[in-house]
């Protein structure tokens, strides 16, 4: 197990690896992106309470999950990369940041457009809208604090520490915006939920969710490995394969 | 270890002593930003008294966020911190005695303007118990999690405006809890819940702060 | 086909929402096409670089 780690911490072999199954992973996010729009605007049935309008939830829902997912995995490279430093750890954080930041604003966006027909306005302050703009905030912030340092080394370092301590007070800072909601709110509000969805409905929704995350993986192992090149430019290894015309 | 933590913990307030802008400083911001929110809002007697327990604790937290600025600023500058990293004593225990030091030049004086700003913002009288006892847990909270921020950036030339950027987001929950005590009290609802959750992030940020504040103020070092 | 663009009298948050969608994971998309190209041209150029100083090493 730890020689298998090791031997996947080695950029090289990271690098080898991403470029092996990156094709596959694109292909299959492109079937399963296809076939669940498809399934979702066409073939799913109308919603009986919100009509067409639900259709945003395809690609509402994944986007929030991928925007959860995407700091997960931030605060998870940090961990390794401040206990091990294991350069790859830092350098997949640091790939993700953009992405996940992205996939938040999108969250907000999408939730807002479906506010507007269902709320009846552009914003309201509903416990997972407001979480997902702190979420953003939370993006920002990491992404600015790397770029403030001169020292690369020591920005990743800080930036680590930020995502570790921002990981501690997610789901603080979410039951504290739960609480705060019910405490402020009649509790006649639609809730922006998927609750007794129908299987035709929920099919679509897996669908979308995986392409969404394997989207995230093929851009993440792009961008990783990018970084590797510019890292490690000047080694043996990749002047071989910049000779052969191969990077 | 004790022994060390006192010894910082008089340095710092000695040296606060003479430096004053950097505790008055923020505790006349806090005033000002208050006094903004009538002129903003209008003299409406109800609205204020509505609106008081979010206003004070919004100003609370700029305040505070404005005082951490100077927490690690001049000790980097002469180079004192590095002695403190370099210390043999365990550099948590450390940065606590100096978060508490700054608390208790930064924070505690807000404690006792609040009763008068409470006033000024029609609060009933009631609500300013749970008002003091609310900021007592939520700034030394806020102190606690600001310096996280205040050692991440006390490297950099413009740390200011991305200290803000990192750290009130983190501001969050004590902001939700703060405020809704004091609601609660206005409302005639108990406030032990409130209370005890600001205690709760209180304990919580106590644990963690040291060490994340520690690792960070180790990276500049190495 | 009329029926389906209309979406219930919600086109427009429904299309929106979609087209959004799908310009930001375009722009992501060509921004990681960019940052390997980048990424590719700074290796070649290095490459040079050290090989025009191997060059000079050897002819003196």
């Amino acid at each position: 197990m730890f020689q298998w780690f090791h031997r996947l911490a080695s950029l090289k072999n990271f690098y080898r690896l991403a470029e092996i199954i990156t094709p596959w992973l694109a292909v299959l996010c492109a079937i399963l992106l296809a076939v669940g729009l498809y399934r979702g605007l066409v073939v799913a049935p109308t919603d009986y309470e919100q009509g067409e309008s639900y259709r945003i939830i395809y690609v509402h829902v994944p986007s929030a999950w991928m925007s959860m997912f995407v700091y997960m995995v931030i605060a998870f490279c940090s961990a390794i990369y401040l206990v091990w430093n294991m350069k790859l750890a830092d350098i997949v954080a640091q790939a993700s940041a953009p992405m996940g930041a992205a996939f938040t604003f999108l969250a907000l966006a999408t939730g807002s457009l479906w506010g507007k027909p269902m709320w009846g306005t552009w914003w309201e302050w509903d416990a997972r809208l407001t979480s997902e703009l702190i979420l953003l905030f939370l993006y920002i912030g990491y992404m600015a604090l790397r770029g403030a340092f001169e020292n690369s080394a020591a920005g990743a370092k800080a930036a680590a520490i930020l995502a570790l301590v921002g990981v501690v007070n997610i789901p603080i800072i979410h039951y504290s915006v739960e609480w705060w909601n019910t405490l402020h709110q009649p509790a006649s509000i639609t809730k922006f939920d998927t609750p007794s969805i129908h299987i035709s409905m929920l099919i679509p929704l897996l669908m979308m969710a995986l392409g969404f995350k394997l989207f995230y993986l093929v851009n993440m192992f792009s961008r990783t490995r990018s970084m590797i090149l510019e890292r490690e430019a000047s080694t043996s290894w990749v002047r071989n394969r910049a000779q052969e015309n191969n990077l | 270890m004790l022994e060390a933590f006192n010894a910082v913990l008089n340095r710092d307030l000695r040296l606060a002593m003479r430096r004053r802008g950097d505790w008055v400083n923020p505790l006349v911001f806090f005033v000002i930003v208050i006094s903004l929110f009538p002129l903003g809002v209008g003299p409406d007697t109800e609205l204020l008294r509505q609106i008081a327990p979010g206003i004070i604790w919004v100003a609370s937290l700029l305040a505070t966020l404005l005082a951490s600025e100077t927490l690690f600023r001049a000790d980097f500058d002469d180079g004192s911190l590095e002695q403190l990293v370099l210390s043999s004593q365990p550099l948590s225990v450390l940065v606590l005695a100096k978060v508490l030091a700054h608390w208790l030049i930064t924070g505690l004086p807000l404690l006792f303007l609040s009763p008068l700003v409470a006033v000024v913002l029609q609060l009933q009288g009631r609500s300013i118990p749970a008002l003091m006892a609310s900021l007592l847990l939520g700034t030394l909270t806020l102190s606690l999690v600001a310096a996280i921020g205040a050692a991440l950036t006390v490297g950099l030339r413009k740390g200011g405006v991305l200290l803000a950027l990192l750290v009130l987001p983190l501001f969050i929950p004590v902001l939700i809890f703060g405020s809704s005590s004091v609601l609660a009290v206005e409302g005639g609802f108990p406030v032990q819940a409130h209370l005890s959750m600001l205690g709760a992030l209180f304990l919580l940020s106590l644990a963690l702060a040291p060490l994340a504040i520690a690792a960070s103020l180790r990276i500049i070092y190495e | 086909m009329k029926e389906f663009l209309a979406m219930g009298g919600y086109a427009f948050y429904v299309w929106t929402s979609f087209g959004l969608t799908f310009v930001v994971m375009t722009a992501i998309v060509l921004s990681s096409i960019y940052q390997r190209r980048q990424a590719i041209n700074s290796v070649k150029r290095q490459a040079a670089v050290a090989r025009q100083r191997a060059d000079q090493k050897n002819s003196l």
